[in-house]
């Protein structure tokens, strides 16, 4: 069997809008239904919509047990006509985003609430690395109980041998993503990082350090996919999706891993956008670790695989820069909120191509790419999206 | 290179004992196909039955071709270490107190790539052989070494932890008038035992290796009666807080079953010496070894027993002996679990007849003691849960695997 | 007895003029029991496991379970015992006639000739001396054969060595001799068994239990501190358990013993 590939659906007539976060805090005692439902909020104030108009919802939560979305519906008196769960971790945000837009689309529902929250009680982060998939609990968790920071490790150091990658490199991503985050009010790190501090910090397993690591906290993050004629009544700002891409377990035969799904899917992603990679004003990668960071800038094509180093030196990666990217500090400065950070790099891209991005906008930015990735069920990320918006100017 | 161990230093009343601690230990059902060849040193991954594919971690469904048939086989031990890290922050407690760790990712040859324990002599790029083990938890982990022999390997912290080698430890041998209990000490001096305290039963009589024994260097003759409650526990009071390894070496064995025995005495006398045996030695050291799992380089690390094989399918013509074994490989599997919390493996080392008194008339195969010496000592230095010593044994454990109501038939 | 003769007799008792004197051995799991080729049944040595000590298992009180043959330790021979005496009436411990569990004895102190030879046996002239010295053994009395053996302890105790034990006891002609022609109760050893260690090679292997059992007489071993006792005059006080069918019993055995001189 062999198909020509088919020329995708355009996201016409769906718009996002009303993008939310709720500051996040290092350690909470509420739980993540709190969270989620301060999300729910944000949107109904931000918007100014009713709460019943609100027939669709999405969530991604790691610490949502024992509940599911459903409950969601009646803990928070929605009655909707569509319910979604994406629990992809950092994909979660891109996949929402594909899943609602493609319902509006439908008429399957008309205002779908997309949002991502988790708590973060003192024994969360290593609940969820005990409990994260069962091929991390046979394969992986038992070796050294270094959870994500080991796998990506393991990942990072075949990265840097074979390529040439130097801490620095990654260093000069973590320390550029603090100087934006020193202009994000929300961030939860709100000191400067210097290379030479980056290059001291202690070693967590080798070779990523203190500043390659996120903080885990408890926030929420959210926004909005709706029908275009919804949001022009309400005179809401909205943006439009020009292209997304998801792909789930990509190269399987990549002995370690080396790149994500997207250097599958690029071709497809900027097509369907009708872009370059140049034609974007910012880029919102997934940065769990800088090492992430490097793997996406040759994945989604703004250099070729192992040019990522010489990519980060010879560009300016704060939001006056020359590559504006993670302009709000991204997770690495303003924190990982569970599932939240899956969305982080879309509510931020949305605020970027709506002019809302406030101390952290980047000027006349109308074009934001976002990327998501996650999951490490055994030794690897699996899921990679990303998705182009693009604001009313553009 | 890895360090030679230096002798363990005399503890401190000041500091508190390490309490032990479990790396994790949740694994899937599938998963434990793994553990069942770590108990027995084997190195098996899933082959599908259909394609032939090998495929790691443990699942139900081949990747290559989605059938269900992935039996675990043995496959084979090369690869090569691609990627590895220090963990140096790690998330539990158990992992926390052994900090730094190193693992890293092995690319085997037969296809999978494995996350993996490693010990301290392999280098990244190099080639490494693979080993199932069971780690503190008793659950099976991926273990890599050099492909070659390496100087005082067997000292490396990681791989250390993983086993129960003898060196420096603290051992007790139940019944030093046993000829295996005899050559076992034999061979655990010869592995780097510190002391051996050797029962001797029924201390009123004597025997003609008394000798010989008390002359061994580190070696220290104890009464122990394992039928009497009171005399295990006066030992235990002893030197229970200071047994690293206990080898259980009791054996009581008269010919007969059920029918063709004349009165009972000798059932309870088996049962006394044996299962109740086990139950003082349990009741007596059992608490006090588990408190020491996590207590240096001599920290309590394994109990054995030598059991019969016919523990696992009865053997009419020593069928009651058989039973009586059975009845101590089931306290073995509780006092396992037990024992686990502390991290002490329990080990039993199964054989067929041994070449002495009481199989005397049997043609052979018989085994050796030396054979069970060199057994137990291998199996604790591979940190195994069953040891299978000679061809009865093997070939009653393959019987039984492959069809038990055959076996049953045959032996009965 | 009148009542007033057994007044006086309690009076003597409390008074200390008649002392007692206790002939046995502590129960203990390390006290040695008779040896047999391990092919046959063996005697259980004792076994004590404990159900409760002021804890969980009973938070005010303390016992045991014990565990032990009917020949462990100090302990009684009743006559089906052995096949000599098996067909005799009354011949177990719980049918025996209790008037037998107290009597006089005659105690033969061959302690010399055992520390001198450990296969020492007691034979006719040697017990016949001991009557020229001390009159003829009456009838229904016990003989005590007081060898000191009871000094020793653990391995020196069993004497096991080259052919097994190595402990005094009598030859066969003295057994026979004592049962038929002097009537005696029983016979007393303070070694294991009433018999020699070597006695499996007389004839008849194990002469004490061939003729006292077959005669209806009954056995006392592991006895102590015989040297406590006058040669006549002492009364042996021995109660075997009342166990049903039972072939002897682990018991406490006490001499009464009067003043003398």
């Amino acid at each position: 069997m062999n198909h020509a590939a088919r020329q995708r659906l355009s996201y016409d007539g769906v718009v996002v809008a009303a993008p939310v976060t709720v500051p996040y805090e290092r350690y909470s005692i509420e739980s993540a239904q709190w969270w989620i439902g301060r999300a729910l909020k944000g949107l109904v104030e931000s918007s100014g919509i009713d709460k019943r108009a609100i027939d669709g919802l999405v969530v991604s939560s790691f610490t949502l047990q024992p509940d599911s979305a459903v409950a969601l519906t009646q803990h928070f008196g929605l009655s909707t006509r569509w319910l979604d769960t994406v629990p992809l971790g950092g994909v979660s945000g891109i996949a929402g985003l594909r899943k609602a837009a493609r319902a509006v689309q439908a008429g399957d529902a008309d205002v779908v609430a997309c949002i991502a929250g988790d708590t973060n009680q003192v024994d969360t982060f290593r609940r969820t690395l005990e409990n994260f998939s069962r091929f991390a609990q046979d394969a992986a968790y038992p070796y050294g109980a270094g959870g994500a920071n080991a796998s990506f490790a393991l990942i990072a150091q075949h990265y840097m041998k074979r390529f040439g990658a130097t801490r620095e490199d990654f260093g000069r991503i973590a320390v550029s993503q603090r100087a934006n985050a020193l202009r994000n009010p929300h961030a939860l790190m709100k000191a400067p990082l210097t290379l030479e501090q980056y290059m001291k910090a202690r070693p967590i397993s080798d070779p990523i350090h203190l500043f390659d690591c996120v903080m885990p906290c408890a926030g929420a993050e959210a926004f909005l996919v709706m029908r275009e004629d919804i949001a022009a009544s309400l005179k809401l700002p909205v943006a439009r999706i020009a292209a997304t891409i998801e792909r789930h377990n990509a190269f399987p035969d990549d002995v370690v891993q080396i790149r994500g799904g997207w250097a599958r899917d690029i071709g497809e992603l900027y097509a369907m956008a009708g872009m370059r990679p140049d034609d974007l004003d910012v880029v919102l990668t997934y940065d769990d670790y800088p090492f992430v960071v490097m793997m996406q800038f040759e994945d989604l094509g703004f250099c070729e695989k192992g040019e990522g180093p010489r990519f980060v030196r010879e560009h300016d990666l704060t939001i006056g820069g020359n590559f504006p990217h993670n302009t709000s500090g991204g997770q690495l400065s303003v924190g990982q909120a569970g599932a939240g950070g899956g969305y982080l790099g879309l509510t931020e891209g949305l605020r970027q191509v709506l002019g809302q991005a406030g101390s952290t906008q980047v000027a006349g930015a109308r074009a934001a790419l976002a990327s998501g990735f996650g999951m490490i069920n055994y030794e690897r990320g699996l899921s990679s999206g990303a998705a182009i918006l693009t604001g009313p100017s553009s | 290179m890895t360090q030679p161990l230096s002798p363990p230093r005399k503890r401190s009343p000041l500091n508190r004992t390490l309490a032990p601690s479990q790396p994790p230990a949740a694994r899937s059902r599938t998963s434990h196909g793994f553990t069942a060849a770590a108990a027995e040193g084997r190195f098996a991954l899933q082959c599908c039955a259909h394609c032939g594919s090998f495929t790691y971690p443990a699942r139900e469904i081949c990747p290559e071709c989605l059938s269900t048939e992935l039996p675990f086989v043995e496959a084979p031990r090369g690869g090569v270490l691609v990627s590895e890290t220090t963990v140096r922050v790690p998330a539990d407690v158990y992992f926390r107190e052994r900090a730094p760790w190193r693992i890293g990712l092995v690319k085997l040859d037969c296809g999978p790539v494995m996350v993996s324990h490693l010990h301290g002599d392999c280098a990244e790029g190099e080639r490494v052989a693979m080993s199932l083990q069971l780690d503190k938890s008793g659950q099976a982990v991926a273990f890599a070494k050099p492909q070659q022999e390496t100087p005082h390997m067997q000292d490396d912290r990681q791989w250390r932890e993983m086993t129960a080698d003898p060196k420096f430890r603290r051992i007790l041998v139940t019944n030093g008038r046993s000829p295996v209990g005899l050559a076992a000490v034999e061979a655990l001096l010869k592995a780097g035992a510190r002391t051996i305290h050797v029962g001797v039963p029924e201390n009123w009589k004597p025997f003609p290796e008394e000798e010989r024994l008390r002359a061994l260097d580190g070696v220290k003759l104890v009464p122990l009666d394992l039928g009497d409650e009171r005399s295990v526990r006066d030992l235990a009071a002893d030197i229970a807080g200071k047994t690293d390894i206990l080898v259980n070496t009791a054996e009581f064995v008269r010919p007969g079953g059920l029918t063709d025995r004349q009165g009972t005495s000798f059932f309870q006398m088996e049962l006394a010496e044996t299962y109740m045996g086990l139950v003082h030695l349990a009741q007596s050291f059992g608490p006090a070894m588990r408190m020491r799992g996590a207590d240096g380089i001599d920290s309590a690390a394994a109990w054995v027993n030598v059991l019969s094989v016919y523990a696992l399918a009865n053997w009419q013509p020593f069928g009651a002996h058989a039973a009586s074994q059975a009845g101590c490989l089931a306290l073995s599997h509780c006092l396992r679990s037990e024992l686990r919390s502390g991290g002490v493996k329990v080990m039993n080392v199964f054989t067929g007849p041994i070449d002495g008194d009481w199989f005397q008339t049997l043609p052979p195969p018989k085994v050796a003691p030396r054979a069970v010496a060199d057994g137990i000592v291998s199996g604790l230095r591979q940190g195994l849960e069953e040891v299978f010593v000679g061809d009865v044994a093997q070939d009653v454990r393959r019987r039984l695997a492959a069809n038990p109501k055959a076996l049953e038939r045959e032996l009965g | 007895m009148a009542a007033t003769d057994l007044a006086a007799f309690a009076a003597a008792l409390a008074g200390g003029s008649v002392k007692v004197i206790d002939l046995t051995f502590t129960l203990s799991p390390d006290f040695p029991v008779i040896v047999l080729p391990p092919e046959f049944g063996q005697a259980s040595p004792l076994r004590i496991e404990q159900i409760s000590r002021y804890d969980a298992a009973g938070p005010g009180w303390y016992w045991n379970n014990i565990t032990l043959s009917e020949h462990t330790g100090t302990h009684f021979d009743a006559p089906i015992h052995w096949f000599t005496g098996k067909d005799l009436p009354n011949n177990a411990v719980d049918t025996m006639p209790v008037a037998d569990m107290v009597a006089p004895a005659c105690v033969i102190d061959c302690s010399a000739q055992s520390a001198a030879d450990p296969d020492f046996l007691l034979t006719i002239p040697v017990v016949e001396a001991w009557e020229a010295e001390h009159g003829r053994i009456p009838e229904r009395n016990w003989v005590l054969l007081r060898t000191d053996w009871s000094k020793r302890s653990g391995r020196d105790y069993a004497n096991l060595g080259e052919g097994g034990p190595h402990t005094p006891g009598p030859d066969s002609a003295v057994m026979r001799w004592l049962v038929e022609e002097r009537g005696i109760i029983g016979f007393g050893t303070e070694t294991i068994g009433t018999d020699a260690g070597q006695a499996a090679h007389l004839d008849p292997p194990y002469p004490a239990h061939h003729f006292l059992h077959g005669g209806g007489r009954y056995g006392l071993q592991c006895l102590r501190d015989l040297d406590k006792l006058p040669p006549t005059g002492a009364v042996i006080i021995a109660t075997p358990l009342k166990i049903i069918n039972g072939s002897g019993s682990p018991v406490r055995v006490l001499a009464l013993v009067g003043e003398t001189g």
